[in-house]
């Protein structure tokens, strides 16, 4: 049972020339790992539900976590997003037009919406290290409680978000990060926040046009901001100053919707690089005229079956992350 | 290898002429969907906000309804799955269909059961 070469004589039945599925060996194959690679996605997604539905009242809104474009300031909710999904879709197109023109033997075609392709990819990598990126950074800051939730400031009179530097005081302190030469045993600490909670606390006494928004999402959809003297009752509570998002800390809300957001965009994204790789592998062999030896151009097809797939991954992470 | 394609779309009330030509307007219809997704989660109209039908927002079953539209048109068109045969098709969609149906379906009952422990139990979690 050779199953690479058969010969027209080997054609039966039981020489493996039934072939029920019409497909190849290798495209079969590639559809094999593609359900099972959707399986995989499928249980992320719904391990992220699951997190969501668990915590569907503090849950963070989307809209207010991903509001930045590069070069621009501002609040801007979606449009980035919604750009990285279409230049994915672009790319898609371009593989799909690829593999048309492998089906006709255009072999200059194929290395152009090749070529295309791999920036495509290559771009919407980027967007997604920039994304990543900012989201680390973080933007306004935070305060979080013994209770491990997330308190965030806002202005009372136009309820747009406060930074901390917007009204936190400046105390002189002796406070210095740790290093790993003089901290307790071998240890040493992450970067101190640029305000300790003290100075949070006292800013926010100071200053009456500052008022807490908790993470509670109201009966409007909004997140619950609380009276003046609400605010301050709840201050006391507070444990530490976050900024930014990491595994254990997450400026947003919930740490686990940083956990999810780290662990399926880095997986998607991590898909896409390996998609980007493989297309330029394939992009060479195209080159080297591999397939017009061949005398077909499947291997284009293959690829073009996994770069699509993650184009579809990314239409379910990005309604599930950024939409609902 | 399908080398004839089928070139109509929406049950056939758009047939085009060429695979090349196809494939622009499943790119159209595409971009459409998802602007009009991004729309709406930009705007979130109160009417649909406010809605609800079996237990989640009108909104959110609009945006999962639009991603399967999506879905189905990436893997019949980009992925040619309708030049595949029925076998084949049924074959690789049925499969992680039944299999993620399940998973979500218990798992969600799970998480909103969890989420009323929380809520009304003895459980004090916001201290």
């Amino acid at each position: 049972m050779d199953s690479t070469v058969t010969s027209a004589t080997e054609e039966n039945v039981w020489g493996g020339g039934n072939r029920p599925l019409g497909a190849s060996y290798g495209k079969l194959m590639m559809w094999f790992f593609l359900v099972s690679d959707a399986l995989t996605f499928s249980g992320f997604l719904a391990a992220y539900g699951f997190s969501r539905f668990k915590f569907i009242e503090t849950w963070p809104i989307a809209d207010q976590v991903f509001t930045h474009v590069p070069f621009f300031h501002g609040n801007y909710p979606m449009y980035y997003v919604a750009f990285m999904t279409f230049i994915l879709i672009m790319s898609s197109v371009t593989m799909v037009l690829a593999v048309d023109a492998g089906h006709k033997m255009k072999q200059n075609a194929v290395i152009w919406y090749m070529f295309l392709t791999i920036i495509g990819g290559a771009i919407f990598v980027g967007s997604q290290a920039w994304e990543w990126a900012t989201f680390i950074r973080g933007d306004y800051g935070a305060i979080e409680t013994n209770g491990g939730r997330i308190l965030q400031f806002v202005k009372a009179d136009t309820g747009e978000r406060a930074a901390l530097a917007d009204f936190a005081k400046s105390i002189p302190s002796e406070r210095v990060r740790d290093e790993r030469n003089d901290g307790v045993w071998f240890q040493k600490e992450g970067f101190l926040p640029s305000y300790s909670v003290t100075e949070v606390e006292e800013g926010l006494k100071a200053n009456p046009n500052i008022l807490i928004r908790t993470e509670v999402i109201n009966e409007d959809g909004h997140k619950t901001v609380l009276s003046r003297e609400a605010s301050l009752e709840k201050i006391k509570d507070a444990k530490m100053v976050v900024e930014g998002a990491n595994l254990v800390q997450n400026e947003y809300g919930s740490r686990l919707f940083a956990d999810f957001f780290f662990f399926i965009t880095g997986f998607h994204g991590f898909h896409v690089f390996s998609g980007v790789m493989i297309n330029i592998i394939i992009f060479f062999n195209v080159i080297l005229g591999t397939y017009e030896r061949r005398g077909h151009y499947e291997m284009v097809e293959k690829v073009g079956l996994y770069w699509h797939f993650v184009d579809l991954v990314w239409v379910f992470v990005f309604t599930f992350f950024y939409l609902v | 290898m399908a080398h004839a394609h089928k070139l109509e779309i929406f049950r056939g009330l758009l047939k085009f002429k060429s695979n090349t030509q196809k494939i622009w307007g499943v790119l159209v219809f595409l971009t459409v969907v998802t602007a009009v997704e991004v729309a709406l989660g930009i705007t979130k109209p109160q009417s649909l906000t406010h809605s609800h039908f079996l237990g989640m927002k009108v909104l959110n079953w609009i945006f999962i309804t639009l991603t399967l539209v999506k879905a189905y048109y990436i893997a019949w068109d980009f992925m040619h799955l309708r030049d595949e045969k029925s076998s084949l098709r049924r074959a690789v969609v049925w499969t992680p269909i039944f299999l993620v149906a399940y998973l979500v379906f218990i798992l969600l009952f799970e998480a909103d059961y969890v989420y009323n422990v929380y809520k009304d139990g003895f459980v004090k979690w916001n201290f």
